[in-house]
């Protein structure tokens, strides 16, 4: 730890209106190691980093690169200095090839003409220098999500980033193609880059970084080495208290069945079958989790479940009653529950106040309403008594919704959903976005429901997810259901199964 | 406590803070400050011309007999306000009346341009009852044209409201087109030789209508105020609880905010769509009633040609920000103004009066271009908020991806 470091940010402060997002953060960067910066949501990892990158002026701290103080005023001038950012949404453009897309706004020219030849050149030589496989002839919208990232990070390379920002770069991979992302940080590290790694995941930390700092609101908590570091540890730095990581839960004891899904088929909007004869049940007291990439007929499968959503075949029961033809409603009536996807465009009306959201399914119903009168203070009064019970912080009943953080906004689709007692209830994706304690909070709920009796399908792009909470795991790609495990299934197979049974070459 | 919990707690308070502040004080302060701005640039416009600005706003404001409520008054002025007065509120009554009808489907999510048509349609539905059925008891005859035009108001609105929910046809387009509609189709029915024109053959307009279908006079000689004022009102009262306390209102404002949540919800789109647009079209058949039982009587072909207060009632929605106590004053002000520019009303000297109905329809359109400007108005509030003190916290923006 001689050595002087490569970047140095000293006593980072930025306000927001009403918010300190960095509260003088120091951090600094060793040539070659890899960084993490970890921290909940809102703890003010990617303030800094889009200060790091130009985007945001610091109002108070400096920044050294190379011992000596900088500005940066735009990413422009950030790329100039040689520092390099992947973001979480990639920025590529679809119908170009991966060569013309590093190669974009620094194209190599002969005379006014693209030199296409010489950019196919310049991207192979990266990719073999760095282990980074992809065709530089292939179209973005061809290759996978991983290989985008790759060219993400191959652009940034090329434009000579000596230092690589990967703004929570796992979220979007599956737990191999993340492993393949890791070899290739290392393979970064050694030839002499350097990369500030930003998460919220614990395991993906401590797989990777030389060095960890925890933020926790705006704040730096440690910057700690890797050796020594736990996931308790870090885990509460940061929340600031104890976290249970792991779900305690016994053993399930699946009674009869409740829902019963037999040879379903959905189409999606484009007319193309999404779900192909998927049939499967969920039992009372037991957690079943579908498992899979993300667009393999899952939210589909959730909407024909929902009511959402014709299914053109099949056959829906809950309780024994035939729902396939059911409305929305009936079906809530009928004792399903449904935690939605995406919560801000379909769970909550943003512009309610917490007590008429929490009314969504019931409001036409005693005691909210008698004959088409509404009253209003019965639905204040229940929920107040749910915002207590489900510990939802940062308004009242008369909130409205959109004032809440996305941990509290899922408190409170989940306060609706669970207090309606629903026999089977669907979970999709239910702790998107959402950091360690509220994570916490979601999986002990769901857990609590299970061994109440009720049956709970948990849909989840996260495979820790799946694995920590379910006592049946299916796995869906394509559309079909291609496996069912038990709660015991490795990791590694998961895997293998969510990508239809064969591990993908690198192109 | 935890550090946490203090933190949700002060946020807690924070946005309660903001939230009182956007429904309160934001929602009255941008429709005046709209309102004082445009009145200042036409007050430029009158400056342009080289007349004084004031002495033009204040006899268009003496014009609007507004003046009535002054304790100095004499008695001869006090007379002549009272005439102007009441000249200003039967304006206003229609005007509150189509305002609703944007409103209630603005807060569904549909703009409804049709309020023309469906004020036209109810107007021809009151006086074709008003013309008929003579010798019926007067509280009998006026209930029963009103009802009649407040259904007829109600279908125009809903067969938009249906082309909404079923096949998915533009309310904006469809409510446009239905406006033409009700207005050659009036035409066509009070023209010589219509089947509903009156008794003189080279006349096109309709017989007077009878009597008993008039509404009650309640203030005034000449001209007088008539009940429809007491109808409108009582419109707003239904508006509000219509929406803020049925399960109808609930779904309506629900699928206004975000119909897929509504969906999901377990409430019927389509099936709303199509009641607030029925709804909406009721109570503009409502104005064009209380518009023909309380002071026309009549109606003329070349009317459907000039009438634009199904026009003007989006506008007053517009102001008044859709809320039942917003449109009261915003149809106050638009009634006050078309009024006091009237030609009769204004001194030649003061302000040509020619221009001053031009100045009444500019103010109009320039406090529509403020409130649609709402944003920036928003903005320069949040400049100097932030240069004097510190004011409430916008939502974090980290947390709000």
């Amino acid at each position: 730890m001689t050595e002087a470091p490569l970047l140095e940010l000293n006593g980072i402060t930025k306000q927001f209106p009403g918010v300190l997002a960095n509260d003088r953060i120091d951090f600094d960067l060793i040539k070659g190691e890899v960084h993490a910066l970890l921290g909940e949501n809102g703890a003010g990892k990617s303030t800094l980093v889009n200060i790091l990158y130009g985007l945001y002026h610091p109002d108070e701290g400096e920044i050294r690169l190379n011992g000596e103080s900088i500005r940066i005023a735009s990413p422009r001038d950030a790329i100039d200095r040689g520092i390099g950012m992947v973001h979480q949404h990639f920025m590529l453009i679809p119908v170009m090839t991966v060569a013309e897309n590093i190669v974009l706004a620094t194209e190599p020219t002969s005379g006014p003409f693209l030199d296409y030849a010489a950019a196919s050149e310049r991207v192979r030589e990266l990719s073999t220098r760095y282990g980074l496989a992809v065709d530089p002839e292939a179209r973005i919208d061809e290759i996978t999500v991983a290989q985008q990232q790759r060219v993400e990070i191959l652009k940034a390379l090329y434009r000579g980033a000596k230092i690589l920002i990967l703004d929570e770069p796992t979220a979007v991979l599956t737990p191999q193609e993340a492993r393949e992302l890791f070899e290739i940080v290392r393979a970064l590290t050694e030839q002499g880059e350097s990369v500030i790694f930003i998460t919220h995941k614990l395991n993906e930390v401590l797989d990777i970084a030389d060095r960890i700092t925890v933020l926790r609101r705006g704040k730096r908590i440690d910057s700690v080495p890797r050796a020594g570091a736990t996931e308790e540890g870090l885990a509460r730095m940061m929340v600031g208290r104890e976290v249970l990581l792991d779900v305690a839960k016994g053993a399930s004891e699946p009674g009869e069945v409740l829902l019963h899904v037999e040879e379903l088929s959905v189409f999606d909007e484009r007319g193309l079958e999404a779900c192909r004869s998927v049939s499967f049940d969920v039992r009372a007291g037991e957690i079943v989790g579908i498992a899979g990439v993300d667009g393999n007929g899952q939210s589909e499968l959730i909407d024909a479940l929902a009511g959402l959503r014709k299914p053109a075949a099949g056959r829906i029961t809950l309780l024994g009653n035939d729902l396939t033809r059911a409305s929305t409603d009936e079906r809530l009536h009928e004792g399903l529950g449904h935690i939605p996807e995406d919560r801000q465009r379909r769970g909550l009306v943003l512009d309610f106040t917490l007590a008429e959201n929490i009314a969504l399914h019931d409001f036409d119903n005693p005691p909210y309403s008698r004959l088409g009168w509404l009253y209003p203070a019965r639905m204040v009064a229940n929920a107040r008594k749910l915002l207590k019970e489900f510990d939802v912080r940062g308004g009242g009943p008369q909130t409205p919704a959109a004032s809440l953080s996305g941990g509290n906004q899922q408190k409170v689709i989940l306060a609706r959903e669970v207090s309606r007692q629903p026999q089977v209830l669907i979970a999709a994706q239910p702790t998107r976005g959402l950091d360690v304690g509220a994570i916490e909070f979601i999986h002990r709920r769901l857990v609590e429901q299970r061994d109440s009796g009720r049956g709970i399908l948990l849909v989840s792009f996260e495979l820790d997810e799946i694995l920590s909470l379910s006592d049946r795991i299916l796995v869906v790609y394509e559309g079909q259901i291609v496996g069912e495990y038990g709660p015991d299934v490795s990791e590694e197979e998961l895997g293998i199964a969510m990508t239809g049974g064969r591990r993908k070459d690198a192109a | 406590m935890t550090d946490s919990g203090e933190r949700g707690e002060r946020a807690g308070f924070q946005s309660a803070v903001s939230a009182w502040f956007g429904s309160r004080l934001g929602g009255v302060l941008v429709p005046v400050m709209a309102a004082l701005l445009a009145f200042f640039v036409g007050g430029l416009v009158v400056a342009a011309t080289k007349k004084n600005p004031f002495g033009a706003y204040k006899a268009i404001f003496e014009g609007t007999g507004l003046t009535w409520f002054w304790p100095f008054l004499g008695d001869q002025e006090r007379a002549a306000a009272a005439s102007d007065l009441q000249q200003t509120l039967i304006i206003m009554t229609p005007l509150m009346l189509t305002a609703l009808a944007v409103a209630f489907a603005f807060r569904c999510g549909m703009f409804n341009i049709g309020g023309q048509g469906q004020y036209w349609i109810g107007l021809i539905a009151a006086i074709y009852i008003g013309t008929h059925f003579e010798g019926t008891p007067r509280a009998a005859h006026v209930a029963f044209a009103i009802i009649c035009a407040t259904l007829a108001g109600a279908i125009w609105g809903g067969i938009a409201g249906i082309l909404r929910a079923t096949v998915g046809a533009h309310e904006v387009i469809s409510t446009i087109m239905l406006n033409w509609i009700a207005i050659y189709g009036g035409k066509y029915l009070f023209e010589l030789g219509g089947s509903l024109q009156g008794t003189d053959p080279s006349i096109p307009r309709s017989h007077d209508i009878f009597e008993s279908a008039h509404l009650w006079p309640i203030w005034g000689a000449l001209q007088p105020l008539h009940a429809g004022l007491f109808i409108a009102m009582f419109g707003l009262i239904v508006y509000h609880f219509l929406l803020n306390r049925t399960t109808l209102g609930y779904e309506v404002r629900a699928v206004g905010f975000n119909p897929e949540a509504a969906r999901y919800g377990g409430i019927s789109v389509g099936r709303n769509y199509f009641l607030a647009l029925a709804i909406s079209g009721s109570f503009a058949g409502l104005a064009g009633a209380v518009d023909v039982m309380g002071w026309k009587f009549r109606v003329a072909t070349n009317d459907f040609d000039a009438g634009d207060v199904g026009f003007v009632g989006i506008a007053v929605a517009l102001l008044g920000r859709n809320k039942a106590v917003g449109i009261l004053f915003a149809a106050l002000l638009f009634a006050a103004l078309k009024v006091g520019t009237s030609p009769r009303q204004l001194d030649e000297k003061v302000f040509p009066p020619e221009l001053a109905g031009n100045l009444a329809t500019m103010i109009q359109a320039l406090i529509i271009m403020f409130v649609g400007a709402e944003l920036l108005i928003v903005y320069i509030w949040g400049l100097r908020r932030r240069v004097g003190f510190s004011g409430p916290a916008r939502v974090q923006p980290e947390l709000k991806q």
